[in-house]
């Protein structure tokens, strides 16, 4: 439907310059300074990829919450409640607020992982989201770390959703629960760098599979998530430690449960270092992939 | 009489009259009149020493896996002028789009694009560039509206100016009405007008536009030939790639022609027409053509015959000659005046291209 104000095409004039005119034109200066367009500082630009995920996902809001959110509820209530009652208490601690804490860290892993494999490389393959910001002034850096942010944002909003559930369900102790969202979201951005440099080497989305197989489910079974870590023999504990999840779920279950974490910042550290290697392989490898 | 269209229009800033229009050299070649292009149009053709050029490529080579699909390229493209890259498939039209973009690391040579050096500071230099992209880059999470506003996101545009600026974009695409359709609804002459329309949302000084209508039906085609031409009044410089002759040559003001990664030939299509190929040309088809010129035996003096597949195309200053004997002979034949396609066809070779 055309508008009252229609202009038809043959008389549509982009730019009063090109108005038929007898005076010469001004050269256009060829040395231009950016007017509407703001130069952004360079380490803020990954905001424009950031929020136009942001954009998007509210689009599709419902859903994503769902998704988001159903799925580890129902592992939390089924195991809790199934499970719990075989298992009991382990030590002071009954199983459903020991389930409750790991199920918060395990969701933050697997949503910033699926962000940056499956949604990354369809916006990288077969949307060409990237292509098209490439042609705008962004960079590889830029839309990595956005891409990567946007996970750990993902992360973040699955891991407090169950949060608040849990806190319903009156598993989690008290209010120094609000500072296990840092450590979360810090877990979303390295799982998302680490799942982005998966993206960077795929070539289908069936090549993600070997990484949830090979990677993230042993990696979820033995983190401490489902059952704890002294369980098993001393040589998969150190295997555990040397992964990251492990250092999340042991600063995020005692801020849950009311009491104090040891060695945060060795922990925080480990989870730290896979991110910003993550991100720094990623980067190099999607730019290779993308810039040739 | 023909008017003299210099090759380069922006050498003299201050004559507005010469400005060549699409059918100028076409309605020439219509009338059988062939146009003759005076010496010192030639010597226009040279890029003036004192407008610096928007982009320079001295000696751009570009590899892959020890092919070469750029072999030292050189080029200028002058402010407000309408560049095209011409070639076969392959030739290295987009890998040299896309070097000039610097989404393409070259491997020797130096460029500069609207005075930055690439790829150095190519993010810098897309700040004021509008990209047409050979394949849809919409967004399909987006409406059309969305698309504009998400994409000029990018360049860090947004508040009042951005909304105006979308309003006109959408006049401009002739999208009015359709600003809140999912993207997936529009045809493929409307995305091709919003992708248009994407490119200039940051008022772009340079445009460059990959096969800006491969896939489009005529209608779809002028449409954005007619917008290329607004684009051009209002002092945008386009650089395009394409490989139909007829969009060369309505658009462009200078194109260079590339085969294997070099500039085989670079000038305003009439001067390349004049270079290269006589001017006139019969067009003979079919197997009878085969037999008729079999038994002619020698062709009239300064004819040329090159083959197309089975068109037998004879190049001439003087049809006369061999039109008798084609009458003589009561053949079927097409008698027209040279243009792009034949230049094309000569400087790039006959055979097959993939």
């Amino acid at each position: 439907m055309k508008s009252d104000g229609f202009v038809h095409p043959s008389t549509f004039i982009l730019q009063p310059s090109s108005l038929p005119t007898k005076q010469p034109k001004p050269h256009k200066p060829i040395i231009h300074t950016p007017n509407d367009a703001t130069s952004m500082s360079p380490n803020l630009r990954f905001i424009h990829v950031w929020r136009r995920n942001l954009k998007v996902w509210r689009k599709i809001l419902i859903p994503s919450i769902l998704g988001n959110f159903g799925e580890p509820v129902l592992y939390l209530l089924a195991f809790g409640y199934g499970f719990g009652m075989l298992v009991g208490d382990l030590g002071e601690m009954p199983y459903m607020v020991f389930l409750a804490s790991g199920i918060i860290c395990s969701s933050a892993m697997f949503t910033a992982s699926f962000e940056g494999m499956y949604s990354a490389y369809t916006r990288m393959d077969v949307q060409h989201t990237w292509s098209a910001m490439l042609g705008a002034p962004l960079t590889v850096e830029d839309i990595v770390l956005g891409e990567v942010a946007w996970a750990a944002t993902k992360g973040l909003m699955s891991a407090a959703a169950i949060l608040v559930v849990a806190t319903a369900l009156g598993l989690v102790a008290n209010a120094w629960a609000l500072l296990a969202l840092p450590v979360l979201l810090l877990t979303g951005f390295t799982f998302g760098a680490c799942a982005m440099v998966v993206t960077a080497f795929s070539k289908s989305y069936d090549f993600f599979l070997y990484y949830f197989t090979l990677v993230i489910t042993p990696m979820l079974l033995l983190s401490g998530v489902f059952f704890p870590l002294e369980q098993f023999p001393a040589p998969v504990q150190v295997l555990a430690y040397l992964l990251p999840l492990a250092h999340t779920v042991e600063v995020v279950r005692p801020l849950l449960t009311g009491t104090i974490p040891e060695q945060v910042l060795l922990h925080l550290a480990v989870i730290a270092a896979y991110g910003v290697v993550g991100l720094m392989i990623a980067t190099r490898f999607i730019r290779k992939r993308l810039i040739r | 009489m023909v008017a003299v269209v210099p090759a380069n229009r922006r050498i003299d800033t201050t004559d507005f009259t010469f400005r060549p229009t699409l059918h100028r050299p076409r309605y020439a070649a219509y009338h059988g009149v062939m146009p003759h292009t005076p010496d010192h149009v030639m010597l226009a053709a040279q890029p003036s020493p004192t407008i610096p050029s928007l982009v320079t490529a001295r000696g751009l080579t570009k590899r892959y896996d020890g092919r070469t699909v750029v072999d030292h390229l050189d080029l200028s493209v002058e402010p407000g002028e309408c560049f095209g890259l011409l070639g076969p498939n392959g030739a290295g039209k987009t890998t040299t789009l896309r070097m000039m973009l610097g989404l393409t690391p070259p491997d020797e040579g130096e460029l500069t694009v609207l005075g930055e050096p690439i790829p150095a500071r190519a993010r810098e230099a897309r700040q004021r560039i509008g990209v047409v992209p050979q394949f849809d880059t919409l967004d399909p999470d987006f409406t059309v509206r969305e698309n504009l506003i998400t994409y000029a996101s990018y360049f860090g545009l947004k508040g009042q100016a951005l909304t105006a600026r979308v309003e006109e974009l959408l006049e401009f695409a002739s999208l009015r009405g359709r600003e809140d359709v999912p993207i997936q609804s529009l045809s493929g002459g409307m995305k091709r007008r919003l992708t248009l329309a994407r490119a200039l949302i940051n008022k772009p000084d340079l445009v460059v536009l990959d096969e800006p209508t491969t896939g489009l039906d005529p209608q779809a085609r002028h449409h954005i030939w007619h917008r290329l031409r607004d684009l051009l009044s209002s002092d945008t410089t386009l650089i395009i790639t394409t490989h139909y002759m007829e969009e060369a040559e309505r658009l462009c003001d200078r194109l260079a022609i590339i085969d294997q990664g070099r500039v085989v030939a670079c000038d305003s299509p009439r001067a390349l027409i004049q270079a290269h190929i006589e001017p006139h040309v019969v067009e003979l088809s079919g197997h009878a053509a085969a037999l008729w010129l079999d038994k002619l035996g020698d062709l009239p003096a300064g004819t040329r015959l090159h083959r197309v597949g089975d068109i037998i195309l004879l190049y001439t200053q003087d049809p006369r000659p061999l039109l008798e004997r084609l009458d003589a002979g009561s053949l079927r034949y097409l008698h027209r005046p040279a243009n792009l396609e034949d230049v094309f066809l000569k400087v790039t070779g006959h055979d097959l291209r993939d």
